[in-house]
C-alpha cells in the first residue's frame, strides 16, 4: 500500500506473568508477538481469529489503552508507538474505539448528553452551548432522538446504546475507527442495522475500520481485507473474495471451513482441528500452529514462517503454502 | 451525595422502595430526622439557657415540674436544654467529623485503587498501620496535643477513622476501572484526574453513602467517649459525653444524670446505624461492610 493510514509493524505485548509472593518474574504471556498490518484510508480491516488470539490486545495496543513492548504504530506517517500522554493527545482524535458489550463502554453515572460531550471537554472543544449542538447533531447522525441527551445509558436497549458508543467515537471526528466486536453482544436482527449505520458513517465520511470479530459471516459482509490470526500472529492476509475463495493458510482453511452453510442440507467438507490452542505463555517454537496443523512438516517446528506475498495482497505466513 | 440525587428518578424510587422495607431503618431515619431538628431547634425547644446555673434547685428528678421537665443536674441546670444543646455538639462533630472521613478516606482510596503499584502499596501499608492502634488511642494521643475545640475534635475524629472507607472505596475502584467505559475514556484522551473523579468516583457513590452514614454513629460515640474521658468537649459548653463524667459521681443516688445523656447517645447511635444498614440493603445487597 503506497501511503496507509496505520501501518503497524512487529507489534509485541508481552505480559509478565510474576510468582505471587516475591513478584519476579517466572514468565511472558506473548498476547501479541509480532503483528503486521496496513489500513488504508476509508478502508476496512478485519481482524478475526478465535478468542485468546490476541486481536483485542492487538486492537487496543493500537490505540494505545496498552503499552506495547515492541514494534512499530504508524499513524498518518508519525511513529507513535513510544509516545507519551502529551504526544499521543493529537492522535486520540484521529482514532478511536467501539466496543464489544454496550453495557460496560457508557458510565452508568453519566446522562448521555454528559457522555458524549466529554470528548469536547476533554479536547476543549467549543463552548457549552457548541457542545450541546454537536451532541443533538451527533445523536441524530446514528439514529436516535436529541431527548436522548437527557437520559441515562439503562434507559437503553443493548443496539440503541451501542449507537450511543458509535456516536461517542465519532465525536472527535477520527479517521480510524478500531470496532472491537461492535455488534457480538447484540441481537442478530440488530446486529445488521449496526452495522448498516456502521457502513452508512464509512461511505459518509471517509472513516478507515478495524473490525475486530470472529464472526465470518460479519466479516464477509464489511471487509475490505482480511486478517487472521493465531496465538498473537497474523498468518493469513487477503483481500475479503480471495480469504473466502482461495485461502492458502491450513488454519484459515479450517477456520471457513467451520462456518455454518446458511443454506440447509448442504455440507462442506469440515475440517476438524485436533487439540487445543496452546497457552500463549508457552507458544510452540517455529510456527505457532504446527501442533494442530494436518499438513505439519518437521520444518514447521524449528522456523518461524515469515509472511510471502503469493498474489498482489495477499500474504501467507506458512512454509508450505503454494506460491 | 450528588451523585446519587442525580440519578434517575426510576433508581432513586426502586432505593426508596427498598428502603421502606427494612422497618428499623425506617424507624432510624425518623430518629436522625428528629434529632437533626431537635438539634437545630435548640433554643426553641430548650426550657432555659443550658449553662444557667440555680443552686437552689439541684438534682430535681424529671417530670417533677414543668419548668424544669427532665430535672436539673449537681449545679442546678436543666437538664433537658443541656441534651438538646448537647446534641448539636454531638451531631456537629458527628457531621463533621463523617465529612472529613469521607474525603480523606476517599481520596486515598480512589489514589490507591486507580494508580495501583508502588502507590497503592505505600498507602494500604499506611493504613494497616493505622488500624494496628486502637482508635480511642489514637485520639487520646492527638488530644493531648492538640486544643480541645469543636473543629479541633472533629477533624481528630475524621482523620483517625478514614481508613475503612479508603478500603471500600479502594476495592470499588478496584472493579469499575476495568470497565469499558474507562478504557473509552483513555481512548479519547482524559487525564487521570478526570478518570478518578469524572467517571469513577460517581460510580462509587452508593457504599460512600452508606459508609458515611454508619460513621456519624461511630463519630458521635467517639465524641462522648474523648469527652467522658475530659479531653474533649469543655465544660461549661454542654454534650452527652461530659453530661456523663458529670453524672458518675452521683450514679448511685441519682442515676437520672447519667441514663438520659446514654440513652441520648444511644438512640443517636442506633439511629444512624440502624439507617446506614437500611440505605446498603436498598442501594447494594450485595455490600456487606464490618461495623
Amino acid at each position: 500500500m503506497a501511503d496507509p493510514l496505520l501501518k503497524v509493524s512487529g507489534l509485541e505485548v508481552h505480559f509478565p506473568i510474576r510468582s505471587p509472593f516475591l513478584r519476579q518474574r517466572v514468565g511472558t504471556v506473548r498476547a501479541v508477538d509480532g503483528v503486521d498490518l496496513e489500513v488504508g484510508r476509508g478502508e476496512t480491516l478485519a481482524l478475526v481469529g478465535e478468542s485468546g488470539c490476541g486481536k483485542t490486545t492487538t486492537g487496543k495496543a493500537i490505540l494505545r489503552l496498552i503499552d506495547p513492548t515492541g514494534g512499530s504504530i504508524r499513524f498518518g506517517g508519525e511513529e507513535i508507538a513510544q509516545h507519551g500522554p502529551s504526544r499521543l493527545a493529537p492522535f486520540r482524535r484521529r482514532m478511536q474505539i467501539v466496543f464489544q458489550d454496550p453495557y460496560a463502554s457508557l458510565n452508568p453515572r453519566m446522562t448521555v448528553g454528559g457522555i458524549l460531550a466529554a470528548p469536547y471537554e476533554i479536547h476543549r472543544i467549543g463552548t457549552t452551548a457548541d457542545r450541546h449542538a454537536r451532541v443533538a447533531e451527533l445523536l441524530r447522525t446514528v439514529g436516535l432522538p436529541p431527548e436522548a441527551a437527557r437520559r441515562y445509558p439503562h434507559e437503553f436497549s443493548g443496539g440503541q446504546r451501542q449507537r450511543i458508543g458509535i456516536a461517542r467515537a465519532l465525536a472527535l471526528e477520527p479517521e480510524l475507527i478500531i470496532g472491537d466486536e461492535p455488534v457480538s453482544a447484540l441481537d442478530v436482527s440488530i446486529q445488521a442495522q449496526v452495522i448498516n449505520l456502521m457502513k452508512r458513517l464509512q461511505a459518509e465520511r471517509g472513516l478507515a475500520y478495524i473490525m475486530i470479530s470472529h464472526n465470518l459471516a460479519v466479516v464477509s459482509h464489511v471487509a475490505d481485507r482480511v486478517a487472521v490470526m493465531y496465538l498473537g500472529r497474523v498468518v493469513e492476509t487477503a483481500p475479503r473474495e480471495t480469504l473466502f475463495f482461495d485461502a492458502r493458510h491450513p488454519y484459515t482453511q479450517a477456520l471457513l471451513s467451520a462456518v455454518p452453510e446458511p443454506v440447509p442440507g448442504r455440507r462442506r467438507a469440515r475440517q476438524v482441528l485436533q487439540g487445543d490452542v496452546p497457552s500463549p505463555a508457552k507458544p510452540p517454537k517455529g510456527c505457532h500452529f504446527h501442533p494442530r496443523c494436518p499438513i505439519a512438516q518437521p520444518r514447521c517446528a524449528e522456523e518461524v514462517p515469515l509472511p510471502r506475498v503469493v498474489a498482489p495482497g495477499h500474504a501467507v505466513a506458512c512454509h508450505l503454502a503454494a506460491p | 451525595m450528588s451523585a446519587t440525587a442525580a440519578a434517575p428518578q426510576s433508581q432513586i424510587g426502586r432505593v426508596w422502595t427498598r428502603f421502606r422495607r427494612h422497618r428499623l431503618a425506617l424507624a432510624g431515619g425518623f430518629v436522625v430526622a428528629l434529632l437533626l431538628a431537635s438539634a437545630l431547634f435548640a433554643p426553641a425547644f430548650a426550657p432555659q439557657d443550658p449553662t444557667l446555673l440555680d443552686t437552689a434547685l439541684r438534682f430535681r428528678p424529671p417530670f417533677a415540674d414543668w419548668a424544669h421537665p427532665l430535672g436539673t443536674d449537681e449545679l442546678g441546670r436543666d437538664t433537658l436544654s443541656r441534651l438538646l444543646y448537647g446534641g448539636r455538639v454531638s451531631l456537629t462533630v458527628g457531621l463533621v467529623a463523617m465529612v472529613t472521613t469521607v474525603m480523606t478516606g476517599a481520596l486515598i482510596g480512589i489514589t490507591a485503587g486507580f494508580l495501583g503499584g508502588v502507590v497503592d502499596n505505600l498507602l494500604m501499608r499506611f493504613v494497616d498501620t493505622m488500624l494496628c492502634f486502637p482508635q480511642v488511642f489514637l485520639l487520646l494521643v492527638v488530644a493531648a496535643f492538640v486544643p480541645p475545640t469543636l473543629l479541633s475534635i472533629s477533624l481528630v475524629i475524621g482523620l483517625t477513622s478514614w481508613m475503612e472507607v479508603s478500603r471500600i472505596v479502594r476495592a470499588e475502584i478496584l472493579h469499575l476501572k476495568e470497565q469499558d467505559f474507562v478504557a473509552a475514556a483513555r481512548a479519547l484522551g482524559a487525564s487521570r484526574a478526570r478518570i478518578m473523579f469524572r467517571e469513577l468516583l460517581p460510580n462509587a457513590a452508593a457504599p460512600i453513602l452508606v459508609a458515611a452514614t454508619l460513621k456519624v454513629a461511630s463519630a458521635v460515640l467517639m465524641e462522648s467517649y474523648i469527652s467522658y474521658l475530659g479531653y474533649g468537649v469543655q465544660p461549661p459548653l454542654a454534650s452527652w459525653g461530659n453530661m456523663l463524667t458529670n453524672a458518675q459521681g452521683y450514679f448511685d443516688t441519682v442515676p437520672w444524670l447519667a441514663i438520659l445523656p446514654g440513652a441520648a447517645i444511644t438512640l443517636t447511635v442506633m439511629g444512624f446505624n440502624f439507617m446506614g444498614d437500611g440505605l446498603r440493603d436498598a442501594l447494594d445487597p450485595r455490600l456487606r461492610m464490618d461495623p
